[in-house]
């Protein structure tokens, strides 16, 4: 019997089952999509002269980063830092004492629906606002400065630290914290004891990550008047100077892999 | 050299000398390992882990380099050759592993002919456009253990000996002179192993190719091979049929435990093979 | 959690004294850096204008609504580059981030010493800059544009794509790539049958990861010049037409919802 079925399939041609099984589909598909991409690239204008001239002024620009200019805006660079790093760590704490009874609100196995429900709306919006046009509004509602920075970069924290904190709430093992519960705890013995030490150690493995992310996006919020060493960058590259602007971008590389070595570090240790 | 040297030679498959195997650790994994394999003889390789028999079949193919000494295939020695020349040797040599080591996102059909890699160009295996004789060979490698309906299922959706039987495919699908085989039982039930260790001594048999099977199964490597070679700390402690292997033996190869029960359990067992 | 001795009994503490005074310390120094940090925000913010807020927020709403709906005719063009600014940024992406996944992976770097600090250096540095600051660079360089917003998002998204394409690769069965070794093929071989197949799953779950991000990133470029529906959003600012603004908005957050949809969808169907 086995052996009428080899006698079948031998001398027949193989070929890889396709992913998508449906020919129709599995061409459509690919045909869309290249179609798609030449309309995309179609309908970019691209000045080819004004790139040729700009390969000349990229060229510079990379040569700048051989011989970054700190001194000549150093006053400039400093007050511009100094403004992104207090606002970073203003707006990380104010954003992660927040986002914590957010975060247990919007976990589904511990809180009421009502609660539930608004703390998930928070969250939603939160993560649907990107920064940039936060801190446009908050810019035209506060005025310019760090306090409008300070209040966008603790909003996005917000929405960040409490969806990943909610899941992971939701996703704890169910046995401890009901052991803590059987034990006759109330309601903020039960967190303390039965939630808290499950979720502690990813809650502030990701705390330290937001910190980082609220650093990098700091760098931006200058660009809409919102503090931090974005203005200053603005300028540089608006005056050309690109051996400032070098030295500017060579210190956030900087400090992102810094505190970036440091998240491994601190993680590493409460895991 | 004389032509009676040649003559002897040519019986041999595979000839180890003087291997050794240091680790950059400074662990002496192989201590001038000196072993003959004749065409067709399938020899089971047995020691406690950490014995080194891992390391052993490694440098026979060189996913191991050996930091000393040769490997004689035929009459070539694989430690000297370039990287092209040790991927035409590697083709020589179909290779078995402990828990399958299939492509798992890839289709039984594919890992089967990923055996033919070294004999297909890029492109060719590339688009999975492989020769038709190698198709067929597939088929007939994959209907002689059964598994001729699976062909294009994916692997991970094997169990554990269908997936055993689907290495077994793809090392035999290299036509190769010599199997190398690392634990090829290690991960699957009693019954399946048995099977397994069938299949494997079977297809030497009928093909006439010689094996080294690392085991570390006594009863099993006793039931199934003709010749057991005993690894400890990287030296050969022991090397003769299965019925040499006393509990003296055992215990030099394994160190002290009691060995009689093991060694009634391979009677009692051979005695049910015997009445099947 | 040592048990003490205190007069005579035996008392459970938590921690010991130099733990508690070593806590508190942290805790104080903490909130002393912290009050240092709203020192320097309120000191560079106008207190007047924060008092005022309320008011201007009520006024800004007023103006702003409601949007102006037949605005959205004019609008179609500036989504459509929008959508190719992300689209064409993450494929140019991919194709660049693969080759610097596999020069960075410590089991398929070709030099541990020489390459693979290179590698993580072009993800480390793509990756700490905001787009937004890319997109800045390049107006420079080669004047504003779609363009500028396509090569902005695709450097930025190169260092992101690379450090999660070669992370997956660190953590392949290194097992399957032994037994394709074992057969003799070549080192191109056993990339394609080793190696790729078991990161494909990932690779496919990157890329729509970072569309999805590359939409949101997209629809900001142009409050900098570098084209999409952001440069209408920035005009719009600039004669505070407020009623077009909410609607801009409303349009960047449905973009956002949809691709956010797309990316959940079509991570469910590869995975």
């Amino acid at each position: 019997m086995s052996h009428r079925e080899l006698d079948d399939m031998l001398g027949r041609k193989w070929r890889k089952p396709h992913f998508v099984t449906n020919p129709v589909l599995r061409w459509s598909l690919i045909v869309g999509f290249i179609a798609y991409l030449i309309a995309a690239f179609m309908t970019i204008e691209v000045d080819w002269g004004r790139v040729y001239e700009g390969l000349d002024r990229g060229w510079q620009f990379i040569l700048a980063f051989t011989r970054p200019d700190f001194i000549s805006r150093a006053g400039d660079i400093w007050g511009g830092l100094l403004e992104s790093i207090v606002m970073t760590v203003a707006a990380s704490v104010v954003g992660i004492l927040i986002s914590i009874p957010i975060g247990l609100g919007a976990a589904r196995n511990i809180a009421p629906l009502p609660v539930y429900m608004i703390c998930r709306g928070i969250v939603a919006i939160s993560r649907a606002l990107q920064e940039i046009i936060v801190a446009i509004l908050l810019v035209a509602i506060f005025g310019f400065g760090p306090l409008a920075g300070f209040l966008t970069l603790s909003f996005a924290t917000i929405g960040f630290l409490s969806k990943l904190l909610a899941e992971d709430i939701e996703s704890m093992d169910k046995v401890q914290a009901e052991a803590i519960r059987a034990s006759g705890a109330k309601w903020m013995q039960w967190i303390n004891y039965g939630v808290q030490p499950q979720v502690m150690p990813r809650l502030i493995g990701l705390s330290i990550y937001r910190v980082d992310i609220n650093f990098r996006e700091s760098a931006i919020l200058g660009l809409v008047g919102a503090g931090g060493i974005g203005a200053t960058l603005n300028t540089a590259f608006d005056r050309y100077e690109y051996d400032t602007a070098a030295a500017i971008l060579i210190l956030i590389i900087g400090i992102v892999m810094m505190l970036e070595y440091l998240s491994g570090v601190i993680r590493a240790r409460v895991q | 050299m004389g032509l009676s040297q040649r003559r002897v030679r040519g019986l041999l498959m595979l000839r180890l000398q003087r291997l050794t195997k240091t680790y950059k650790t400074g662990d002496q994994a192989l201590k001038a390992i000196d072993l003959e394999v004749p065409k067709g003889q399938v020899l089971a390789l047995i020691g406690p882990s950490g014995a080194g028999k891992s390391t052993m079949i490694r440098c026979i193919n060189r996913l191991v380099e050996p930091t000393s000494g040769a490997v004689m295939l035929d009459d070539t020695d694989l430690t000297k050759l370039g990287p092209g020349a040790l991927r035409r040797a590697r083709r020589e040599m179909g290779m078995i592993f402990q828990e399958y080591a299939l492509v798992e996102r890839l289709t039984v059909m594919e890992n089967v002919l990923s055996g033919r890699l070294g004999y297909v160009g890029f492109w060719r295996s590339f688009l999975r456009r492989y020769p038709q004789s190698d198709v067929d060979e597939a088929f007939r490698l994959l209907d002689r253990v059964g598994l001729l309906h699976m062909a294009d299922k994916r692997a991970d959706e094997l169990s554990g000996g269908q997936r055993q039987r689907v290495g077994i495919c793809r090392a035999l699908i290299q036509n190769p002179k010599l199997l190398l085989v690392d634990e090829p039982t290690a991960s699957l039930d009693p019954k399946t192993s048995r099977q397994i260790m069938r299949l494997i001594t079977e297809l030497c048999r009928e093909r006439g190719l010689a094996a080294i099977i690392n085991i570390h199964d006594v009863a099993l490597a006793q039931m199934f091979v003709p010749r057991i070679v005993g690894l400890r700390f990287g030296e050969i402690v022991f090397d003769g049929v299965p019925a040499a292997l006393t509990p003296e033996k055992l215990t030099e190869i394994y160190g002290e435990e009691d060995w009689e029960a093991t060694i009634e359990a391979v009677e009692d067992d051979e005695d049910v093979e015997a009445a099947q | 959690m040592p048990v003490l001795e205190k007069d005579g009994a035996q008392v459970w503490r938590r921690h010991t004294l130099r733990e508690k005074l070593v806590r508190w310390f942290g805790w104080l120094l903490g909130l002393l850096v912290f009050a240092i940090c709203w020192q320097i925000i309120s000191e560079s913010t106008t207190w007047f204008f924060v008092w005022d807020a309320p008011r201007i927020a009520n006024d800004i709403w007023t103006r702003a609504t409601p949007p102006r709906w037949e605005y959205i005719t004019q609008l179609g063009r500036p989504i459509w580059d929008t959508l190719n600014i992300a689209t064409l940024g993450t494929v140019i992406a991919l194709f660049l981030a693969v080759p610097v996944a596999f020069l960075a992976a410590r089991n398929t770097t070709p030099s541990a010493l020489f390459i693979r600090p290179v590698a993580l250096l072009i993800i480390v540095s793509t990756r700490s800059i905001n787009s937004l600051i890319w997109a800045l660079l390049l107006i420079a360089i080669i004047g504003p544009g779609v363009f500028a917003g396509v090569i902005a998002i695709a450097i930025r998204s190169i260092g992101f794509c690379a450090k999660l394409l070669y992370e997956a690769i660190e953590e392949i069965d290194h097992a399957q790539v032994e037994a394709i070794t074992a057969t003799g093929a070549s080192r191109w071989q056993v990339m394609a049958y080793g190696i790729v197949p078991q990161i494909l799953p990932a690779f496919a779950g990157i890329a729509v990861f970072r569309w999805d991000i590359n939409i949101r990133e997209s629809t900001v470029l142009g409050l900098v010049g570098a084209g999409g529906i952001g440069l209408q959003l920035s005009s719009s600012l600039n004669v505070l037409a407020w009623p077009q603004v909410s609607l801009i908005l409303l349009v960047i957050l449905a973009a956002v919802v949809i691709s956010e949809w797309v990316s959940a969808k079509v991570r469910g169907a590869i995975i």
